[in-house]
């Protein structure tokens, strides 16, 4: 038993993506004490000098070795374009499980490799567990209203995407600071035709923080009462260094893009800190945050269901608290 | 122009979650088509009133789905077809070999879906039928267009004849996506405002037959081994871990806040002062 375990990396710019680290920490748990090695699947745009150093950085974080799949049709969300290439690499190692993000790449490249592989799939882990005849794989259902652990019983590869956030980080090792370069191969060029080209990418995240990835997230809900409220709210996360959230009824009244809506419909985020403006916590409202670590909830009606749910509650004005918390956090900043 | 709606009928989004016995209790609760398949629905029936396209929508599930169906009917679906299946409905692959198969014959121009269904969330059975059928595919479409290369005013294609120009969301950010057709295309939120059924539609609905399907007339033997191998078990479900009662700021606005800070500081969140 020395199947590999291959890791499907990503890039956001020219940084891995803490996810990636979540699934080598998950890697090499699945790989207990057998023997065997977490290999890595990366795909990026052109030369590569970028995607290059990314490869030498994933091998400083215990990958034994790095396959790099690089063409122009390559970008960072393009997994029609890392198919078949990946297929190909699964094909020649048969790793025991493929483990990516559940990451907007992760999952749309992961149903479709298992399709192509008859596969089994378990998307979006939260929890991983060691059985003595297996592993168990916990993950949400209805965004978090229950969780449902599944096992696989088909034939390997296994695939598997993990929620980003949930899982521990693999940590660099100090003994391959000197990356191998022979560990780092380039995949040949897919022959295969072109499926799909991406002709324009618009960045709208002003924060550039994924909000599925975010440590902070501020919310806000229809008593934000407005775009105008948002950017209050904006003040704050930028200060925190977090990323600003919604519940549907602030997207459904237009104060804000549905891109960030957090929901059973929209996004589940599980952050370390979850501040919620004005959200009165409606049932997919509360689906979509209620795992966050801690949660703080700012609402004038002190019967609002989310202060069930909230660690810390505030019974007040959010047009009071916040400006005043985001004053608070400016001057510990320049204190600093 | 043909064009397939791939539904799924989920819980309504304000339902609680009851266990019992090791499963979900569905007892009492109402049904509805899952939010993200409203979206693909509505942009399946703009298509068609904007350019004479049939619309045929496709759902696997028990009895109960083909509610979800008759819904289509009255919103204005040419045809409906239930795959009668109730066993291994989370089995992704299970479902998208069905789909795919019921799909195959009717060779559409565009599939259609949802991102992902609310229940169980994997957002995988819709893009395992593109791969099944090996069609390109592309994913949380909030625009979407179709036409030539000359119609959707491009200078070049790689490709000839009908394409799709998509813009998509990808965590916040947006793409502009060209694909030819036939493809799959699932639809995020925005796509489109979904609309209501009217009473008449509601009524000629009633007289229109849904088309039955049944597994065993779809799965060969070499897709059942696929099946085989792909299956993944349950063997637990739990409600989410309960949180603890929190605990409410008292005080004046200022001293809420001077808390909260405090808080944010015991938990590393935010730098304490004496560093």
């Amino acid at each position: 038993m020395s199947q590999p375990i291959l890791v499907v990396a990503e890039c956001k710019g020219s940084s891995i993506r803490r996810v990636t680290f979540e699934a080598i920490a998950v890697a090499q748990k699945l790989l207990q004490q057998r023997a065997g090695a977490v290999h890595c699947f990366l795909a990026g745009p052109g030369e590569g000098a970028e995607l290059q150093q990314a490869a030498r950085e994933l091998l400083t974080y215990g990958a034994s070795e790095v396959h790099l799949a690089s063409s122009s049709e390559q970008t960072e969300s393009n997994a029609l374009a890392s198919l078949k290439p990946l297929q190909s690499l699964v094909q020649q190692l048969q790793p025991q499980f493929v483990i990516a993000g559940h990451t907007a790449y992760g999952r749309e490249l992961a149903p479709r490799l298992a399709a192509s592989l008859a596969s089994g799939y378990i998307a979006d882990a939260t929890a991983v567990e060691l059985l003595d005849d297996g592993f168990a794989f916990t993950r949400p259902l209805y965004a978090g209203k229950a969780f449902e652990t599944r096992s696989f019983t088909g034939a390997a590869p296994h695939i598997v995407t993990i929620r980003p956030n949930n899982h521990e980080t693999a940590a660099p090792l100090e003994a391959v600071a000197a990356a191998n370069e022979s560990a780092i191969n380039t995949l040949p060029a897919s022959a295969s035709p072109l499926r799909s080209i991406v002709r324009e990418v618009v960045s709208r995240v002003s924060s550039g923080i994924d909000l599925t990835e975010a440590d902070i997230i501020v919310a806000g809900g229809r008593g934000v009462r407005g775009s105008e409220g948002f950017q209050l709210l904006q003040q704050l996360a930028d200060q925190l260094g977090g990323a600003v959230g919604a519940s549907r009824a602030a997207c459904d009244a237009g104060y804000c893009d549905y891109s960030l809506q957090i929901g059973q419909t929209g996004k589940v985020v599980t952050p370390q800190l979850y501040i919620a403006c004005g959200i009165s916590g409606a049932i997919q409202h509360l689906a979509g945050m209620s795992q966050s670590r801690t949660i703080i909830a700012i609402n004038k009606d002190p019967e609002a269901p989310i202060f069930s749910i909230a660690d810390y509650g505030i019974v007040g004005d959010l047009f009071e608290i916040v400006p005043l918390l985001t004053d608070e956090l400016k001057k510990l900043g320049r204190q600093a | 122009m043909k064009i397939v709606v791939l539904l799924k009928q989920t819980f309504d989004t304000e339902e609680k979650i009851d266990i019992a016995d090791g499963r979900i209790e569905e007892y009492g609760v109402k049904f509805v088509i899952n939010p993200y398949d409203e979206f693909a629905l509505e942009e399946a029936l703009r298509l068609k009133e904007a350019n004479d396209a049939e619309v045929i929508a496709i759902t696997a599930g028990p009895e109960r789905s083909s509610i979800a169906l008759r819904t289509a009917l009255a919103l204005g679906v040419d045809q409906a077809i239930l795959v009668s299946e109730t066993e291994q409905l989370d089995h992704s692959y299970h479902i998208a070999a069905l789909l795919a198969e019921t799909i195959r014959p009717l060779k559409p121009d565009l599939i259609l879906a949802g991102l992902f269904a609310i229940d169980s969330g994997s957002g995988s059975v819709a893009l395992q039928v593109a791969e099944l059928l090996d069609l390109p595919h592309a994913s949380a479409a909030v625009k979407l267009q179709l036409g030539t290369a000359d119609e959707l005013a491009l200078e070049q294609a790689p490709w000839n004849g009908q394409l799709a120009l998509v813009e998509r969301d990808v965590e916040g950010d947006s793409e502009i996506v060209l694909l030819p057709l036939p493809a799959l295309i699932t639809a995020q939120q925005g796509l489109n405002e979904p609309r209501y059924p009217s009473l008449p539609g509601i009524m000629k609905a009633k007289k229109k037959a849904i088309i039955e399907r049944f597994p065993a007339d779809l799965l060969n033997e070499p897709l059942q081994a696929s099946i085989a191998s792909s299956a993944t078990v349950r063997t637990a479900i739990t409600p989410p871990p309960a949180r603890q009662t929190g605990r409410l700021l008292q005080g004046s606005s200022e001293q809420q806040t001077k808390e909260l800070l405090h808080i944010l500081q015991q938990l590393n969140l935010v730098e304490s002062e004496e560093s």
